[in-house]
């Protein structure tokens, strides 16, 4: 460990050729580490919702109010934005500007369809009365499945953001670079939604 | 509602605290300095220097020393707290109520955790890994240049929700923590708790983003040959102190975020009915919250371990354990949240288990504390300022460690818990630990940043202060907790107490001696730094920083060394390393953008819309601070490069300095 | 039962306390020196752990000033010893890790014991160092509540309650059943033993006993809002002949603690006046931690069992009535009581008399006095 080494040939202390990082070295590490504390946010949440999530201060319990059916629709919508958006990122890899739009623009409709289904669900349980509100389980519930469609909805403003990119300057590598962080983003929100699907609908309706 | 309300939320004309005289004689001080800054800085045409060079610069110096800036002046403010709490509690005896009612005093008690935490100690650790880590590692930036100047203004904006609260509606009073349901609406309806909650919010994504920017730096800018085990300890433990920040600010987050919609939007998370649950916050909080004071202390202990090797004129002993040491108590930190509420009656194996644990961080501290010891050992110690804070640390933070392993024994803690120990212990880790580490650190670095040294005079002067100051403010809260005296207390009955609290209120005029003779020091030191300055390497220093000129050039290095030891500029000299004098070449730069602060401004009004309830602005500022991320990401020019000739003036400059020297 | 470590030590050590203390004679060092056996525990078991750190502490600090000073650059003596590349020693590494990981073994083994040992959940087997006792002997039960900004204690089995002053019998278990009405606060009696949280809806307990007569404080030890600094209440702990003249004299009070003066004692207040009650309604306390003292309110006991039902049916999200507990305001004083110059609202209906007959009483006044 010590530099017994002074004694043999003189060392190089710079390079020939100056080291040179290419432009976005850090990103997709510095986006990964960024969802890694968003993850860290949902299992906030997640922990949450396991801890408060059998308080229903006499009010309606999950199998009282989930329509698994409708939550399956749901879920089939994100998992086909997730395989449509994979689409996108091939027809990328090709460098098929027209063909990456296009798939983005598809992930973009399931995306939408699977918001608009969320916000019936929830406008349909604050009908009922069974709003955030009414009880700490629908606390925790709103805050975790909002959460998550929150980040759908930026994700969504992020990919419309990236198709007018895409539109004006090609598929450059900076825009490629985007598409790559988006790609990690939407998929990591399909991660979390399968949490969701599992831990909150399935085991609240099945338990 | 009226339109009033409407447009001005419930911020109203008595908002404005015109009844406290101090706190208006404050804010007309506050608005008297402020209009003369701003006329000098107008007079001497300095803004649009100050927007240029340093607002808008992604130069990592540059945003570190703002760092520092910033948390300067939130330490005045909340030393200025600390003062108030002191003065109280020593006059509010025999009947008195002292000078500050419960609404005043208990905000000042909050102030103070809050800022000297959130708003000064992170500051000043931000800004110091800032400014040295890329150094250390050979790098030119960080890695998100850009990021790190929005990261800094959130810090600040978070800063500027603090202040405002002084002046505008009030501050929580609820503690540092903010324990729900205290602090839920039920219970702190006014403002107080939403300036809390938006200014940690504010400036928590800040910290999490410069966090993310620095691992990310460490991990891919490390200068060539840098494995890890080659890294300087203090770019260790600053990568292990921002890993802490990545996986432990989300959280706090993530916990404001569930009793900000407790507070707004009417959810159940800490509230005592419908099945709320307050020791859930209790718990998310210091899962955050212990993390935390690692994050503190961890770059200090690199800052000690460099400052003892350099000083010392040696290789740090135990290079690996170090290293090791530190990633333990990394890991080890979050593992023992609970020793916080031992009192709150969990069973007596889960106490036992995060009592049991808390000791064991004990070992690889103690293990840091000896490898200091026999770098030392066999050395040739020059006693300069930086080494004397490290010493005083090592002999301070001695005592505050085993203090807080008394407090981990939980039947202990069950009689030492909020008393006034507790209060001496943790100040005793922090002032002890975290302050003098960066003032060692300041006056250590201070010279590499400006080109000069810091006067010595006043600099031993601040340091004795702050020695007698510290031991006379803290030894008697110490001995009034083992007579069972709590904390956050307003007024006294005991007449017997009055004298230990007169004393702790001198030692704090002490500290306040010592604070002032710093910013004497640096005056002093400003003024005749003709005769301070130095060349790039004044302490015969050790590792990468020390291999460029002071202050460096904005590209850091003119070539990138390569690295073959973790002391490498040790290593450069002692192998009679030669500075290439020729074969300069352009160099690539980020350039600077104005987009960090209009972000960070959105996002502080939106906050301050969102404390008073002005939803109209809330819900602007907050489409304008995404809309204008959008725009932001449409420039996809945030490059330039530095031209050789340019490079070549700088250099040559610093050969004829080197010549003239010689 | 003795002390797990040697008892020798710590006979040692307790005649050192007073003597470390003398010193600051004139002050009372309340948890060096208190009289309960709880309490007289925890604090050997400080002065232990103490002692065990400074076993490494003390050779540290030494170490510290010694190399400091030997090693400075001034100190000629020493340059043949520099050496510049000297990083490292198995041997010494050897000992800066084992060296601290004995001394965290021998506290980690008296943490894992002592914590067991002195559980404020686990009920007592000694009276003191000398009196073992059976842990199925009933103790007594002193039931806490911290209200904003007041004790109250009920004492379930003599059918008494009484503000801000709390006696014990000497050489008796005690059993306390702690709550607070709306915030947290921590119930502590330096004298007895080691604080514990009282949390609204949440039970918590302590078990204690009260070795010697003596007058003291009791106070919440966690900050709970603006009238936390005057939230002490009177301790004493007197002889049994005592204790009964002091239960006689709480039972002539004629107020009664029904629910009405409940929710009136209830409301904040500060420096509230000593005050007893008969306290005959032994559900009280019960209906307290359930957060339904309020006639109306629906108990946490029955939507517990709701809840292991897994819901009350979809129909039940509208029904809100009786779940309310926390109410806007809760913390503000209400300034018409304030005006009137009383310190506890008495305005519930039956109680316009005043919260407590017993306010210029000699036992009153002077456990006020002990006020610190």
């Amino acid at each position: 460990m010590s530099s017994a080494t002074a004694t043999t040939e003189p060392r190089a202390y710079h390079l020939p050729e100056e080291p040179h990082l290419h432009e976005g070295h850090s990103t997709m590490l510095g986006f990964w580490m960024y969802l890694m504390s968003d993850c860290l946010i949902f299992a906030i949440l997640f922990a949450t919702y396991a801890v408060l999530g059998g308080n229903f201060a006499g009010g309606p319990g999950p199998k009282d109010l989930f329509d698994l059916p409708l939550i399956a629709l749901n879920t089939a919508m994100l998992l086909f934005s997730s395989i449509t958006y994979g689409f996108a990122m091939l027809a990328m890899e090709k460098n098929k500007v027209s063909a990456t739009q296009g798939w983005l623009f598809v992930t973009l409709l399931f995306g939408g369809a699977f918001l608009f289904i969320e916000l019936y669900e929830f406008s349909h349980l604050i009908h009922e009365g069974a709003g955030p509100w009414r009880s700490a389980f629908l606390s925790a519930f709103f805050t975790l499945v909002g959460t998550h469609g929150l980040h759908v909805t930026f994700g969504s403003i992020w990919l419309i953001t990236l198709m007018v990119q895409v539109a004006k300057k090609g598929l450059i590598p900076a825009n490629k670079r985007r598409l790559m962080c988006l790609s990690l983003f939407w998929h990591f929100l399909d991660v979390i939604w399968i949490g969701v699907f599992t831990f909150v609908y399935l085991m609240g309706v099945l338990r | 509602m009226t339109t009033a309300q409407m447009i001005f939320g419930r911020l109203t004309w008595d908002s404005f605290p015109w009844h406290e005289p101090i706190v208006v004689a404050t804010f007309c001080a506050v608005v008297l300095g402020g209009a003369a800054l701003a006329a000098a800085l107008t007079y001497f045409k300095l803004w649009g220097y100050l927007w240029k060079e340093w607002f808008t610069s992604v130069d990592h110096k540059k945003i570190g020393i703002m760092y520092m800036v910033l948390g300067l002046i939130m330490f005045l403010r909340g030393f200025a707290d600390a003062i108030m709490m002191r003065l109280q509690q020593a006059l509010a005896f025999n009947g008195s109520e002292g000078y500050l009612n419960a609404h005043h005093y208990d905000q000042v008690f909050t102030a103070h955790g809050v800022i000297m935490i959130f708003f000064v100690a992170m500051p000043f650790i931000t800004g110091l890994m800032n400014y040295i880590v890329p150094l250390q590692i050979g790098a030119r930036d960080v890695s998100f240049p850009f990021l790190n100047n929005f990261s800094f203004w959130m810090t600040t904006g978070g800063a500027v929700l603090v202040m405002a609260s002084l002046f505008l509606g009030e501050f929580a009073q609820t503690g540092w923590l903010a324990y729900p349901p205290l602090s839920g609406i039920d219970y702190s309806p006014a403002t107080g708790v939403d300036y809390y909650i938006w200014a940690l919010q504010v400036a928590g994504v800040g910290t999490t983003l410069s966090g993310i920017n620095l691992i990310a730096t460490i991990v891919k800018m490390r200068a060539p040959g840098m494995s890890l085990m080659k890294m300087p300890v203090f770019t260790w433990t600053s990568l292990c102190a921002n890993v802490l920040i990545v996986a432990s600010f989300p959280i706090l987050t993530a916990t404001l975020v569930l009793l900000s919609l407790d507070r707004y939007a009417g959810t159940n998370f800490f509230t005592n009915d419908f099945g709320g649950n307050p020791m859930m916050y209790v718990n998310l909080i210091w899962i955050w919250g212990h993390p935390e004071v690692y994050i503190l202390i961890l770059p200090l202990f690199g800052v000690f371990s460099e400052v003892t090797s350099t000083f010392s004129g040696k290789r740090l002993f135990g290079y690996t354990s170090m290293v090791y040491a530190t990633c333990t108590i990394m890991v080890l930190s979050y593992l023992v949240w609970l020793h916080h509420f031992f009192t709150m009656g969990s069973g007596a194996s889960v106490n036992s288990f995060f009592g049991i644990t808390t000791m064991i961080i004990s070992i690889p501290t103690g293990a840091k504390l000896f490898n200091w010891l026999f770098t030392m050992y066999r050395g040739r110690i020059r006693f300069e300022l930086p080494m004397m804070w490290t010493v005083a640390f090592m002999l301070t933070f001695t005592i505050g460690g085993m203090t807080g392993v008394m407090l981990a024994v939980p039947p202990a803690d069950f009689v030492l818990h909020n008393s006034l120990f507790l209060i001496a212990h943790f100040h005793n880790v922090i002032i002890g630990g975290v302050l003098f580490g960066l003032f060692a650190a300041i006056n250590y670095w201070w010279p590499k940043a400006f080109g000069f040294k810091l006067n010595v005079f006043w600099g031993k002067v601040s340091f004795w202060c702050w020695q007698v100051g510290f031991w006379m403010a803290f030894t008697p809260l110490y001995i009034m907790g083992l007579m069972g005296v709590t904390r956050r207390m307003r007024v006294f009955d005991d007449p017997s107490l009055q004298i230990w609290f007169v004393i702790a209120a001198i030692g704090a005029a002490i500290v306040a001696a010592g604070i002032g003779a710093m910013l004497v020091q640096f005056a002093v030191s400003i003024w005749k730094r003709d005769e301070l300055k130095v060349e790039g390497d004044p302490w015969d220093g050790r590792t990468l920083e020390w291999a460029t000129s002071s202050p460096p050039p904005e590209y850091n290095f003119a070539f990138t060394p390569v690295v073959y030891d973790a002391d490498s500029w040790a290593d450069m000299k002692k192998n009679g390393y030669q500075r290439p004098l020729t074969g300069y070449q352009p160099i690539h730069m980020p350039s600077s953008t104005g987009s960090g602060v209009i972000l960070a401004a959105l996002a502080t009004l939106c906050g301050f819309a969102l404390i008073w309830y002005i939803w109209w602005l809330a819900g602007l500022s907050f489409i304008g601070m995404i809309g204008y991320a959008i725009f932001h990401t449409f420039n996809y020019k945030r490059d330039f490069y530095i031209p050789v000739e340019d490079v070549t003036r700088t250099e040559e400059e610093r050969t004829r300095i080197l010549a003239a020297g010689v | 039962m003795s002390h797990p470590l040697s008892p020798n030590w710590i006979r040692l050590l307790r005649w050192s306390a007073p003597i470390l203390a003398a010193p600051l004679a004139g002050c009372n060092w309340v948890v060096m020196n208190p009289s309960g056996d709880i309490a007289v525990q925890q604090r050997d078991l400080i002065l232990i752990s103490t002692a065990l750190m400074l076993l490494i502490v003390i050779p540290v600090m030494v170490l510290i000033v010694w190399f400091a000073w030997r090693y400075r650059a001034a100190n000629k003596a020493v340059e043949k010893d520099y050496d510049p590349d000297w990083d490292h020693s198995t041997k010494l590494e050897l000992l800066i890790w084992s060296a601290p990981l004995l001394i965290i073994i021998c506290l980690g083994a008296l943490t894992w014991v002592s914590t067991h040992k002195l559980d404020p959940y686990r009920p007592l087997d000694r009276i003191d160092a000398k009196t073992a006792i059976d842990p199925k002997v009933k103790p007594l039960t002193v039931q806490v509540v911290a209200l904003d900004w007041k004790w109250l204690f009920i004492y379930p089995d003599l059918g008494i309650a009484t503000v801000n002053e709390m006696a014990l019998p000497t050489n008796v278990p005690v059993r306390f059943d702690i709550t607070a009405s709306t915030v947290m606060n921590s119930f502590y009696v330096p004298e007895l033993a080691g604080q514990i949280y009282a949390m609204p809806g949440m039970k918590t307990q302590l078990h204690a006993v009260a070795n010697k007569p003596v007058t003291g404080t009791g106070f919440s030890a966690n900050y709970s809002g603006a009238g936390f600094t005057h939230m002490r209440f009177g301790y004493k702990a007197l002889d049994q002949a005592g204790f009964d003249a002091w239960v006689a004299k709480v039972k002539a009070s004629s107020a009664k603690l029904d629910r009405n003066m409940y929710l009136s004692l209830a409301k904040p207040s500060e420096k509230a006046p000593v005050a007893y009650f008969d306290a005959s309604d032994t559900k009280l306390f019960d209906a307290i931690v359930n957060l339904c003292p309020k006639p109306g309110q629906r108990c946490m006991g029955e939507l517990m069992h709701i809840n292991q039902m897994g819901g009350a049916g979809k129909e039940s999200a509208k029904e809100t009535n009786g779940l309310q507990y926390d109410f806007p305001n809760s913390h503000v004083i209400d300034q018409e009581d304030r005006n009137k110059g009383q310190e506890t609202a008495p305005d519930a209906p039956g109680a316009d008399k005043a919260p407590a007959a017993d306010q210029s009483s000699h036992s009153g006044a002077d456990a006020h006095a002990q006020h610190r």
